[in-house]
């Protein structure tokens, strides 16, 4: 199939658009990724993507696909060659569904919490619920692994994209707050997957590198502090 | 054989609702087990320990916990039976997409319905009925969001419509007068056994509405 057949509408420091290069690199399809400016978004966005007006978008021939997680599973499905990003047994997919959904919208959130937090005890309270979900997945990976190096087992599949995909704007979160959240002492399989993860070349030169997360996330709060100063003055 | 299925849910969650009907709808026998919510059994402690909610579908002893989940669960595992999502992989994702917008709006514009006040209240009233007008919009001329087959946008909505009085009375608005469109799908669905025998009766949902009202000590 033609690249321009496949195209990924994005912009790199998003961990929901990272999510996507991996599977289109797993599966060696050829796309082409054009960036977007999320401060002026495109026609082609917006005509894409009416409802959420968000990225990533997937356009496949003239269809539009959005949402990272339906994006993957899209992207499974139709290319449904090795290797299976979602393990083949109903009850281990609906696992691996369900650890996403946990990720997405129970983990990040403290991720961000922890950037967000301008304090030293807001920064540790928030590293706390931090460590409390990642035991939890230590314990998802350890079972999904079967002793094998990835959530997949022998190969990358659905919940190592999904949870790889954090890994960036982590090591930037423990730069900016100078704590450490994978921890070899609390979670040592994850820190051994995180490595294994990062050096997959289905991953290489996809997540940005952590320092320019730092200056996206000293940015954020510099717009956020102006913001807020602006409105007190007002 | 379906081997033993047990369905942990609450009479007047809507998502538990979807899963009776998918069950209904692929003829699978099963145990109702209802919990008394809001207080919560040690059981569902057991086999919801992360999220702590229902429903909580137990296949041989295995739980699959959140309804969209478990929906996918039941269709694949069931799958000769009225399949509920289409099997063209893009028309799968726009389903999968529609119910992931039933869950992100309706489901929580509905809450605020009931639960806020003031402001806050006049806002989700607007922004939910402009959801539906949006779902409206999907829906189009099609019997079903799945097509002319009921399928699975179908059954992640409906539960909703048993909910409709509720969210009226607490909101003090009409909302069948704003979305003609919408409650003709609603009675289109309902004319189906596995959805008539699922959803709960409107009352009922009112007077759960009421006690999780005080539970939480909204007005």
């Amino acid at each position: 199939m033609a690249a321009s057949d496949v195209k990924l509408l994005g912009a790199r420091p998003s961990p929901f658009v990272n999510r996507v290069q991996f599977a289109l690199n797993l599966k060696s399809i050829d796309h082409e990724f054009i960036p977007q400016n999320l401060a002026e978004k495109s026609e082609l966005l917006l005509k894409s993507n009416p409802v959420h007006k968000k990225v990533p978008v997937l356009i496949h021939g003239d269809q539009p696909i959005s949402e990272s997680l339906v994006i993957v599973q899209y992207i499974d499905e139709v290319w449904s060659g090795p290797p299976s990003l979602l393990p083949s047994d109903p009850y281990d997919r609906a696992t691996a569904r369900f650890w996403a959904a946990y990720i997405d919208e129970k983990w990040f959130p403290l991720v961000r919490d922890l950037r967000n937090a301008t304090d030293e005890q807001s920064k540790a309270a928030a590293v706390e619920k931090l460590f409390e979900g990642l035991k939890l997945l230590e314990d998802a990976f350890v079972n999904s692994s079967n002793g094998k190096g990835f959530f997949g087992g022998e190969k990358l599949g659905y919940l190592d994209i999904v949870l790889g995909c954090y890994l960036g704007w982590v090591r930037a979160g423990e730069i900016f707050t100078g704590l450490k959240i994978l921890d070899e002492t609390k979670t040592p399989a994850l820190v051994g997957w995180a490595e294994r993860f990062a050096s997959h070349k289905a991953v290489d030169g996809v997540i940005p590198e952590p320092e320019e997360l730092v200056n996206l996330i000293k940015m954020f709060q510099a717009r956020a502090a102006a913001a807020a100063a602006d409105a007190s003055t007002k | 054989m379906d081997g033993e299925v047990i369905l942990l849910d609450a009479y007047a969650s809507m998502f538990g609702m979807r899963l009776r009907i998918a069950l209904a709808e692929k003829g699978v026998k099963y145990e109702y087990r209802e919990e008394n919510l809001p207080k919560k059994s040690p059981f569902l402690f057991q086999m919801n320990p992360i999220h702590k909610k229902v429903p909580v579908l137990i296949h041989n002893g295995k739980p699959i916990c959140e309804s969209l989940i478990a929906l996918q669960y039941i269709d694949e595992v069931w799958h000769d039976k009225n399949p509920l999502l289409p099997s063209d992989p893009y028309k799968r994702a726009q389903a999968r997409l529609w119910a992931d917008f039933v869950d992100q709006k309706v489901h929580i514009l509905g809450r605020k319905i009931w639960s806020a006040k003031g402001e806050e209240q006049e806002a989700a009233k607007k922004e939910f009925i402009e959801a539906l007008k949006v779902l409206e919009g999907e829906l189009g001329e099609k019997p079903y969001f799945g097509g002319e087959e009921f399928g699975y946008v179908d059954v992640a909505l409906i539960p909703f419509y048993s909910w409709f009085h509720a969210y009226e009375t607490c909101g003090n608005f009409k909302i069948g007068t704003q979305c003609p469109k919408f409650v003709a799908w609603a009675k289109r669905c309902m004319q189906r056994e596995s959805v008539s025998k699922s959803l709960a009766d409107p009352e009922k949902v009112y007077d759960f509405v009421l006690i999780l009202k005080k539970h939480f000590g909204v007005e």
